[in-house]
């Protein structure tokens, strides 16, 4: 145990001394604030370009509706021929020249109206015409049928169908959703982890390797030892790292928002949710207070002190998993370029899960697919955290499922890591040709 | 115990390949040992077993009298033939860690080596990262770690490779000492003539398999063939002394230098009695050389490789 710990330390703090290392920790936060904020003001830039539209009216109809907003402003002219109005436009350099013609009926004045522009102009302005179009066409129809404005507007109110358990407690629409964004944050920090720092300590195999030192240090101590060793003190490196970055990430995020005057709310747009969540954060923010408090509601009944406890076991084991692996994979080659060939098979299961997470959990939390791969141990660290905001028991996972997926995970971790470690222990003593995985598969036996 | 280790009918194979196959040695305590063989013959399997890096497939080691345990491992130094230290790490700190995970003590260790390093004159590396230092220096280091926990007994697999002259003979002049200290030590090495002169015994390993081992002095005794290098000044000819050897010994090789007028043999006689044979010649001409061929390890290697592989 002395000797683990000796090699731990070791580990530990040559990674943290380690220059590039020590540059990453300093400069990630202010990279990512940095682009928070960049993507946040293109965003801002984006939105309140303005656009200037001429309009020819010759009708009489549709005369109130262009109304100036922040996005488009019209310029009406009057008494202009349409070439003549043409030219004006463009001499201008305005966006575009919308033409009524004169008619006698609204939809045969609509049917021959055009939008003249130099490009084929995009379709958020096109769609705001057509709404304006439609709207009044609708009206002018209603009126025919002997419809009011007010009736018609009492007609089109939305419904939301009100949600509720067996138990009768209510809900509402996109909690779910809400929940696995919470999960997936923690499934995408796993994910995260594992590849960032399972690398560090595949590089850190190999580079034993290629100093040679190997044979010295498992002269002294069991190859298991050092593997170990290895992995435990580049994840605390990787954890000490992580909190810097959280820590001074939010502290430049507040000062951000404290001294540059940029909408908090524009950084849920810049951040990496898919743009599943994205569409839930946007309805969030424009629900009504009490929906708002319903959603605080919920998230606070989020079960966080069992969020954060399985956090910690499918984080642990799931990166003790994947770190043994990268370690058996610097051990059986020489160089960081061999390791393509083996790296990709251990991404492929991290991609699918974040994947298939996001997207099944999200429409069915509970569903064939988001059980299925919750309970896959090369998948369930990121899919079951996503599940489990919802709770263990009625409503939430059942209790089976969560604890056949520990076992599995555990099982596959006892696994994997004695499989690791014999290819690891025959790997670092190996020099010369990239082996294959046939020849992987014979090292087990030795 | 008269041996600080012994091997008893060891095997190990990977997969199909049999990298060793029932080795027996006994290596005795306070000698130089050598374990000498091609590459590839099984020396490093044999050193990674005795080092408890791998394991036997059959057969057992006993160091110093008890079955090899973990436990040894703090009693045993290695320095590998594939060895090198951690580039970015710094020299003295690097040390202390190796040392610590032999299971010195931290303040003993950097007692020990602050004395080592006052010794070879190095004191000054000691906060220097190891990729400043040239390769001599880091195999300095090397050596440092390896017997600094003094440990009973020492291996050295392939231990001058890559040294200059200079650093050899130093290392070689400590080597020593630590066998008058009392250590035991195993040279391994395909290089045979790089460490004859240093072993008191050898084991010869080849394919496998030991084909020989003892004492170095008895097996070149048992393997001397009364051949005898001599030299001699002519004043005449050298045919009349062609004829004497003819007719008492065979010639295996001869030469007449024209201007010296020295004529050198390689001889094997029926004996190894010389006294007939030195008087006899001194009526021809002056005897300048007259020295029996001692045959080198590596000689003697290849004879024993070619008798098994012939009878075989």
């Amino acid at each position: 145990m002395a000797k683990l710990r000796l090699i731990i330390r070791r580990e530990y703090l040559a990674k943290v001394r380690n220059k590039s290392f020590i540059v990453m920790t300093i400069l990630s936060p202010i990279l990512i604030v940095g682009m928070i904020v960049l993507i946040a003001y293109l965003t801002k830039v984006n939105e309140s370009e303005s656009r200037i539209i001429t309009v020819l009216n010759e009708s009489t109809f549709f005369g109130d509706g262009f109304t100036s907003t922040d996005k488009i402003s019209y310029v009406q002219f009057q008494n202009l021929s349409l070439e003549e109005a043409k030219d004006s436009t463009q001499a201008l350099e305005y966006f575009a020249l919308l033409h009524i013609p004169k008619g006698e009926h609204i939809e045969e004045v609509a049917r021959s109206s055009f939008l003249y522009a130099k490009d084929n102009p995009n379709t958020s302005v096109t769609e705001r015409l057509e709404r304006v179009f439609e709207k009044q066409l609708r009206l002018d129809r209603l009126a025919q049928l002997g419809v009011s404005d007010e009736q018609f507007e009492d007609v089109e109110k939305p419904y939301d169908i009100n949600l509720a358990t067996f138990e009768g407690e209510k809900s509402i629409k996109g909690i779910n959703e809400l929940k696995a964004i919470i999960g997936g944050a923690f499934g995408y920090g796993i994910m995260m982890f594992i590849i960032i720092y399972g690398g560090f300590v595949m590089r850190s195999v190999i580079e034993e390797k290629t100093s040679r030192i190997i044979e010295v240090i498992i002269s002294s101590v069991k190859p298991f030892q050092l593997m170990l060793g290895k992995i435990i003190g580049t994840s605390l490196a990787g954890i000490t790292q992580f909190i810097i970055w959280i820590i001074s990430a939010s502290f430049l995020l507040f000062l951000v928002v404290l001294f540059l005057d940029i909408d908090p709310s524009l950084f849920m747009n810049a951040g990496q949710l898919p743009n599943g969540g994205m569409a839930e954060m946007e309805q969030l923010s424009l629900a009504p207070d009490s929906e708002v408090l319903f959603y605080a509601q919920e998230i606070i009944k989020i079960p966080w002190g069992l969020l954060i406890i399985s956090f910690l076991i499918y984080f642990v084991l799931g990166y003790l998993i994947y770190s043994s692996i990268y370690a058996a994979i610097g051990a059986a080659v020489d160089n960081e370029t061999d390791t393509q060939q083996f790296i990709f098979p251990i991404i492929l299961p991290l991609m699918l899960a974040i994947y298939v997470g996001f997207f099944s959990v999200f429409s069915n939390p509970n569903g064939p697919i988001a059980v299925g791969f919750s309970l896959f141990p090369l998948t369930s660290p990121i899919v079951m955290l996503m599940r489990l905001p919802g709770g263990i028991g009625e409503g939430g996972v059942p209790l089976w499922q969560f604890l056949v997926s520990i076992i599995l995970l555990l099982g596959t971790f006892l696994a994997i890591v004695w499989l690791a470690s014999k290819i690891y222990r025959v790997g670092i003593l190996m020099y010369g040709k990239r082996p294959t995985y046939k020849e992987l598969f014979k090292w087990l036996r030795y | 115990m008269q041996n600080i280790l012994v091997a008893d009918a060891v095997s190990k194979s990977y997969g199909n390949y049999r990298a060793l196959g029932n080795i027996s040695l006994e290596i005795p305590k306070n000698r130089i040992y050598g374990l000498l063989g091609p590459n590839g013959a099984g020396k490093t399997t044999f050193i990674r077993i005795i080092n408890q890096i791998t394991y036997p497939d059959e057969g057992r080691i006993f160091f110093d009298g008890n079955p090899l345990s973990p436990g040894h491992i703090s009693l045993i130094g290695y320095l590998p033939e594939e060895r090198g230290l951690y580039k970015s790490m710094k020299v003295g700190e690097q040390a202390l860690y190796l040392a610590q995970l032999k299971g010195l003590g931290k303040s003993e260790a950097k007692k020990r080596l602050k004395e080592w390093f006052d010794r070879f004159e190095i004191g000054e590396w000691w906060g220097k990262k190891v990729q400043e230092l040239s390769k001599g220096m880091a195999q300095k280091i090397q050596f440092i770690v390896t017997v600094l926990h003094e440990p009973k007994l020492l291996i050295f697999d392939e231990p001058f490779s890559g040294f200059d002259p200079i650093n050899a003979n130093i290392i070689k002049d400590e080597i020593l000492k630590l066998k008058e200290k009392g250590t035991s030590i195993i040279f391994s090495t395909h290089r045979m003539e790089s460490v004859e002169e240093l072993c008191e015994y050898i084991a010869l390993i080849h394919k496998s398999e030991k084909v020989l081992d003892g004492k170095l002095s008895e097996i070149k005794k048992a393997y001397k063939n009364n051949v005898f290098e001599v030299s001699m000044e002519m004043e005449n000819g050298v045919q009349k002394v062609s004829d004497f050897f003819d007719k008492k010994l065979e010639i295996l090789a001869s030469n007449f230098d024209q201007v010296d007028r020295r004529y050198d043999l390689k001889v094997k006689l029926p004996s190894n009695d010389t006294r007939g044979i030195l008087t006899e010649l001194t009526k021809y001409g002056n005897v300048t050389r007259f020295e029996e061929v001692i045959p080198s390890a590596n000689d003697i290697f290849i004879q024993t490789v070619n008798e098994k592989e012939g009878n075989g």
